[in-house]
């Protein structure tokens, strides 16, 4: 690995404790990691492990309570606010009262980015997410795969460096949810971007990454960080291989490691 | 599948009902007229056979309760053969009565608006308005209404503004709290959308608040027209009877033409019908527009 690259994310003993009724909750207990420029990482553990709270955190949607974090080289704040990535959620968050084209306009028209811009934009992403054709339609008119791809599309369309992706596919069916990743690693080979992906099936992360962050819950951290140097060109076939199963188990004996401990 | 129609689906269950309400109102008729009929004819002696008794209790002069073909005729004189300048045109009296109740509409949901504005975006707001919201409800109108109406008249206000002003207090009630609910309805996720564009408080106003509260404000709206309407009447009734649907009311009963006063009802009922459905066009149309579902 060339760690040369610049670190796009770097969290020193990253620590985040919400004050509940029950008493404090330990969601991230030091954390330390670097996502480098043009890295596909993974955060995968079972839910609980602070993989959202952790990707929150990054877009300055939750406050750390302890240690430093830096995105872009400056803190969340400042990359937020100069929308330095864009984010996608577990659910599509589409507005329902605007179609696909306007639904991708709207961080473009909160960006005050022209007319002529924006509709060069959505033209392009929609391409990028095979879209092609949907533009006019309401959401509601579209399947479940179909939106994540729209808000995939309106996360795109600012051409932010770093996309941060919650659980993008944990609703949607097997099929689907297949077809999505193929094309998701297509567009992070055109387009270079930093991608941070949680998610908790474990051949997804490993399909999809070129480095995975293995967490467990109580208190969130991180138990492993595992390379995963498989080839960039991805078929769905290379879930087959020796090498994809040899990894697969590294991720799962990690998760296991971290359920022991907490029992 | 059988297909739905119009005729089958949505008309024949209201004539139906129509007809049940017009055959009980005329049984009624008879029952609460034939007292006065019988007196009458104790009186003057005679006997009375049985359809006379039910012919003579449909065609008083002021019954107790009119018949339906009665009111219908003194609308129809009312509204179709008399020029609508006429202070006897029913058409000029409801006009009186929808100006004010539209100017008061307009202010009430204006005022309405700016609170739930306010109270959404402002935490002192929050906690001091809504419970003087509510109060402001809890007070009968009809308490209120002169008091408004003398003391706008002791500083020279007089007319149209008044009633408004009664209409405009009864009808921001619903402006506000449907307001408050719609603008309150995006959620966490949209919100934490909203944020992660680092959109300004007015773009977060203006894309998200106000569309998703749209729905709500038109259902609010349809409540705060109807009652603006009522406030509007009822703001008629201490202006010493000079013109609108509540003075028609009025004078009906000073002088016990319960005609007249029936009359006046229907006309008030067209009139809410009219209104309310002006607002539930402009409510499909803007949710047209907003992309619902057909």
């Amino acid at each position: 690995m060339n760690e040369n690259r610049m670190a796009v994310v770097s969290a020193r003993d990253l620590s985040l404790t919400f004050e509940t009724n029950d008493g404090p909750v330990h969601a991230l207990s030091n954390v330390n990691l670097d996502v480098r420029k043009g890295d596909f990482v993974s955060f995968i553990g079972p839910s609980g492990c602070g993989k959202t709270t952790f990707l929150r955190v990054i877009a300055d949607l939750e406050q750390h309570t302890a240690g430093t974090i830096e995105v872009n080289g400056t803190t969340p704040e400042n990359a937020r606010k100069d929308r330095a990535y864009g984010y996608v959620f577990q659910a599509a968050a589409l507005f329902p009262w605007r179609t696909i084209e306007d639904n991708i306009a709207l961080p473009l028209e909160i960006m005050n980015f022209t007319k002529a811009e924006r509709q060069e934009r959505i033209e392009r992403t929609l391409n990028l997410v095979n879209l092609n054709g949907f533009g006019k339609k309401y959401p509601w008119q579209l399947s479940g795969g179909m939106q994540q791809r729209a808000s995939i599309a309106r996360a795109l369309a600012f051409d932010a460096d770093l996309l941060l992706m919650d659980e993008p596919f944990g609703a949607l069916d097997e099929i689907v949810r297949d077809h999505l990743n193929e094309q998701l690693l297509k567009l992070w080979a055109a387009t270079d971007k930093t991608i941070c992906f949680v998610t908790h099936s474990i051949p997804e992360a490993v399909y999809l990454s070129t480095k995975i962050v293995v967490m467990s819950p109580r208190p969130g951290r991180v138990t492993d960080i595992i390379d995963c140097n498989l080839p960039r060109e991805r078929p769905l076939e290379i879930r087959e291989t020796p090498e994809f199963l040899e990894i697969a188990q590294r991720v799962r004996e990690g998760l296991k490691a971290g359920h022991s401990y907490d029992d | 599948m059988k297909q739905p129609s119009f005729l089958n689906d949505r008309i024949l269950p209201i004539l139906t009902v129509l007809a049940a309400l017009i055959a009980i109102w005329y049984l009624c008729v008879v029952w609460l007229n034939a007292p006065f009929v019988r007196d009458q004819a104790a009186r003057a002696g005679t006997e009375i056979v049985f359809t006379d008794l039910v012919k003579q209790t449909m065609n008083e002069e002021r019954p107790v309760l009119p018949a339906p073909h009665q009111i219908v005729t003194e609308l129809w004189k009312t509204t179709v053969t008399m020029p609508i300048t006429s202070k006897r045109s029913l058409v000029y009296h409801a006009w009186v009565t929808i100006s004010a109740t539209l100017s008061g509409f307009v202010i009430g949901a204006a005022l309405g608006m700016l609170l739930a504005i306010g109270i959404v975006h402002n935490r002192a707001m929050d906690k001091s308005m809504m419970p003087w919201v509510i109060a402001s409800q809890t007070i009968p109108i009809l308490a209120v209404a002169p008091m408004i109406i003398v003391v706008l008249n002791a500083v020279g206000i007089s007319g149209l503004l008044p009633k408004a002003l009664i209409s405009a207090y009864l009808s921001f009630f619903p402006v506000v709290v449907g307001m408050v609910k719609g603008l309150r309805s995006p959620d966490n996720l949209l919100l934490d959308l909203m944020r992660t564009y680092h959109a300004s408080p007015s773009q977060l106003f203006w894309k998200l608040r106000w569309p998703a509260s749209l729905p709500f404000l038109f259902t609010s709206l349809k409540v705060a027209v109807a009652i603006a309407l009522v406030g509007a009447i009822v703001g008629e009734l201490p202006t010493g009877a000079v013109a609108g649907l509540g003075a028609r009311l009025l004078s009906g009963s000073y002088y016990g033409q319960t005609i007249q006063i029936w009359a006046a009802l229907f006309m008030a009922a067209v009139v809410a019908a009219l209104l309310v459905s002006l607002v539930g066009v402009a409510h499909r149309m803007v949710l047209k527009r907003m992309g619902e579902k057909a």
